[in-house]
């Protein structure tokens, strides 16, 4: 890909050019061994709703926590009006006219719509350090007024229904013009992965009366929605704005080709080692798992050896699924079947018991245990194998250890090593010795196994995962990328809006191409 | 237009409807059930016991109402932050021996009148300083900083203390720790003017407010551009003010000063915040319902004296009262994969 950024940007798509209200220029941010954000320019215009799209980790998130206040670029310009502005905090980008809807909720359940509308600059609405809630109340009624809102300022908001708390926060965004005189941009980060279609109308509606005062920015991942509400659509991929389109012309295929771009090789994910699958009976089999508010009915089997890949943006209840299949939430209905008997496990250590072992997201958190050594880190999953009635027998900890160490190619100074230590790749590596040298776990589930690490670890992780196969792991894999995720695979099921909308083969070959899964998940 | 409130009025059914029914639920019963079970204890007790609803009951209840009213409310917004504070009883001492060797007494010639009292409860307002600023300034968890600052406050009680009680000689505040106004403590007065103080202050000032944003989500705070550690010192200040306060009230009422003056409060008042209904893992509660925690304590704790169960017994029923009502309240937030600290 990389048709290069200036090309596509430069052309423009409406004939009479305002002054931009807001414009970023050459934004460039670096996390530790990535970037997130390269050379990219944006500008949106008074009253215009600008839409924003791209896969996650497009580098979206990034932007918008620059436009916020809560990242520092390394590079480039903000613009506001022209001028040229710095960010020091969230309030500093309030007070140039930025207001944000955060995708999570961001209210305060235990005070009221007002507090919630005005937090942070309440100040003029207070003598000697002493609340007036009459003028609190007016000034917040002024900006749900600007929304047509009938909620109460006074209400609490544990007492509102979700779309209300959403108009609230709407309403919260807005309040930023009371601190900048001119127009304000409202970002709306994916407000409608959580609605449904009835609120979704709603929502819409709100967007053309906001268009009136403000210019809106509007982050989604599903497209229609995006090419509906938008005048200009900016399309990002790999930290990179690659394109800005103009949704009455431009066709939704276009769209998914630029948000992917093109194959790289499957070199990089060890396509040529993927052996296939046996004809076994399956080990996991779930049957019409439900978990209400989650994902409905989805029935998986997985076989010994092979990596099923679960596809889907978020919110379209995969992360859930993963979770409740390791026992870490609970289910609303349906069956788990574990080589070929019914579990039923309330727990995680139920889920270890009955074979599942899950390398979680978040690896510093849930993954490793920090403070701890190697060695302890990999005998916390089953020490069974090497000990004696209660005890454990240090030699055979120690060959145990030793052994995984050199089976994973973990670099790490001794064994006694602080974990934290150890660099992403190797932690992930000592993560999955602890399931490997359990001799009861046939089941993996990788939650993003390689998220955050660099690309020579990365390969490993994937020469790892193909080793597993060879020796009959059942693995469910939730990637980081649509490529990792059919590269690795076996085969692909696609999540959304918590059910399975398609389900692909993906022999070595003949791998779907990411378009035609993306179809699915938006 | 119309077309779009009948939409967003159709929304708001749907959702309304479906989502939060078992979430109003418990909300109910954080909110009502604390009254129900204060009314339910007084039909009780006064129909098991013919002493119970007489003036003089009553006036003992208030007067054991005060010094406790005192600390749980202070306590309130600490615990409204999801910290806690469990350095009162140290305070307590503290301030009570600063208070009584600093007015007219025995051991000394000092007699600094209204400017002891001022000493004792200034007392309370450092350690709640201090306790603020290192729980904030180095990030230590607050149960931690306050532990060792309630030792600490142990300590400096018992340097004064000095092997036997400074017995308080002046008259005016001896008499007021055991006047009664129109039949009723002078003590519940001035324990009922802090809780009324501790209203406006819950309701009209920055401290207050900020208490149930930073407990109900310190991020969302924090974005928010608040200067979250000010408003965490405040509270621990309050806190700390309020048990000085204690220790002077307890002082007066019992004319000596002593190390053991809070011993067992603590306990007493952080069961009262949670009976109440302010839940300990922060951003919901209040003052008020403190009062009606305080109350249930104190007629639970008498009701049980007037039936003639002993002392010993009631304080496993008391502790019994307090475990399930932290588990009722808590029970709907629990999740299999979250780790209580």
């Amino acid at each position: 890909m990389n048709t290069s950024a200036s090309d596509d940007v430069s052309e423009p798509v409406n004939a009479e050019i305002e002054q931009p209200l807001l414009r970023v220029e050459n934004l460039t941010k670096r996390f530790p061994g990535v970037v997130a954000l390269d050379d990219v320019t944006m500008e949106v215009r008074p009253h215009e709703v600008v839409g924003l799209i791209g896969e996650n980790g497009a580098g979206k998130s990034t932007l918008l926590n620059i436009l916020s206040g809560l990242y520092a670029q390394d590079s480039g310009t903000l613009k506001v009006n022209g001028m040229q502005v710095t960010f020091k905090g969230p309030r500093d980008a309030a007070q140039a006219g930025i207001g944000m809807v955060h995708q999570e909720q961001s209210l305060i359940n235990a005070v009221s719509v007002a507090e919630n509308i005005l937090l942070g600059i309440e100040a003029q609405s207070l003598t000697a350090g002493w609340y007036r809630w009459s003028s609190l109340n007016t000034r917040a009624q002024e900006q749900l007024d600007k929304i047509g809102s009938k909620i109460s300022p006074t209400a609490l908001v544990n007492t509102l229904t979700f779309a209300e708390k959403q108009m609230v926060e709407v309403a919260k965004a807005l309040a930023v013009e009371e601190e900048y005189a001119g127009q304000p941009v409202i970002v709306l980060d994916e407000p409608t992965s959580v609605l449904e279609s009835d609120d979704l109308e709603t929502l819409f509606a709100e967007i053309d009366r906001l268009r009136k005062v403000a210019s809106i920015v509007f982050v989604s991942h599903r497209l229609d929605e995006v090419l509906r509400v938008s005048d200009r659509v900016y399309v990002m991929k790999d930290g990179r704005c690659v394109a800005e389109r103009d949704p009455k012309t431009v066709h939704i295929d276009d769209l998914y080709r630029l948000m992917v771009g093109k194959e790289s090789s499957g070199q990089f994910y060890r396509e040529d080692s993927q052996v296939a699958v046996r004809d076994a009976a399956p080990v996991l089999v779930t049957k019409g798992l439900t978990k209400e508010g989650c994902f409905v009915d989805v029935d998986l089997e997985v076989r010994p050896g092979e990596v099923l890949g679960i596809a889907g943006v978020q919110g379209s209840g995969r992360e859930e699924l993963s979770r409740v299949l390791f026992g870490a939430d609970s289910y609303d209905a349906g069956q788990i079947w574990l080589s070929g008997k019914r579990k039923r496990f309330s727990s995680p250590f139920g889920a270890v018991r009955a074979g599942i072992g899950y390398v979680p997201i978040e690896r510093r958190i849930e993954g490793v245990a920090q403070g701890m050594s190697v060695r302890e880190n990999v005998l916390l999953a089953d020490c069974r194998a090497v000990s004696r009635g209660p005890f454990l027998v240090p030699r055979l900890v120690n060959e145990m250890v030793h052994e995984w160490v050199s089976k994973l190619n973990i670099k790490t100074p001794n064994l006694d090593a602080d974990v934290v230590n150890l660099s992403g790749g190797n932690q992930q590596k000592v993560i999955l010795a602890k399931w490997l040298s359990s001799p009861r776990v046939k089941v993996l589930i990788l939650d993003h196994p390689t998220r955050g690490l660099d690309v020579g670890a990365k390969e490993d992780v994937y020469s790892l995962i193909r080793e597993l196969c060879e020796r009959d792991m059942a693995i469910i894999l939730l990637g980081d990328t649509l490529e990792e995720v059919i590269s690795l695979s076996h085969r692909v099921v696609v999540m959304r809006d918590g059910s399975i909308s398609a389900s692909f083969e993906a022999a070595p070959g003949s791998k779907p191409m990411p378009v035609d899964l993306i179809k699915w998940m938006v | 237009m119309s077309t779009l409130e009948k939409l967003r009025d159709r929304a708001s059914t749907v959702v309304g409807l479906t989502g939060t029914a078992s979430h109003q639920w418990r909300s109910r019963l954080i909110n009502a059930g604390p009254v129900v079970a204060l009314v339910v204890l007084i039909i009780v007790f006064a129909i098991t016991s013919s002493v119970f609803l007489t003036g003089s009951n009553l006036a003992t209840i208030g007067s054991q109402l005060s010094i406790l009213l005192v600390l749980a409310v202070g306590m309130t917004f600490v615990i409204l932050l999801g910290s806690i504070d469990l350095s009162s009883e140290g305070v307590m001492a503290a301030s009570s021996l600063i208070f009584v060797l600093l007015a007219s007494n025995d051991r000394n010639g000092n007699n600094f009148g209204w400017l002891a009292v001022g000493a004792g409860i200034g007392t309370g307002a450092l350690f709640g300083l201090i306790n603020g600023f290192f729980h904030t300034k180095f990030g230590i968890p607050s149960f931690m900083v306050t532990l060792g600052t309630g030792a600490i406050g142990l300590g400096v009680a018992t340097v004064l203390f000095g092997g036997q009680p400074p017995r308080l000689m002046d008259g005016t505040l001896r008499r007021l720790g055991v006047a009664s106004w129109f039949g009723v403590s002078a003590l519940l007065y001035i324990s009922l003017g802090v809780f009324v103080v501790a209203l406006l202050i819950q309701k009209y000032t920055r401290v207050g407010r900020y208490g149930y944003v930073i407990g109900g989500d310190e991020g969302i705070a924090s974005i928010s551009g608040i200067n979250i550690k000010k408003y965490k010192i405040g509270a621990f200040v309050i806190s700390g003010t309020c048990a000085g306060l204690a220790g002077v009230m307890a002082s007066a009422q019992l004319d000596v000063g002593d190390v053991n003056i809070g011993t067992g409060l603590l306990f007493t008042a952080i069961s009262a915040v949670v009976v109440g209904g302010t839940i300990l893992s922060g951003g919901r509660g209040g003052v008020l319902k403190t009062l009606i925690g305080s109350l249930i304590i104190v007629v639970l704790a008498n009701g049980l004296i007037l039936a003639g169960i002993s002392p010993d017994v009631q304080i496993a029923v008391q502790s019994v009262v307090i475990v399930a009502a932290v588990a009722i309240t808590s029970w709907p937030l629990r999740k299999r994969v979250r780790v209580v600290k």
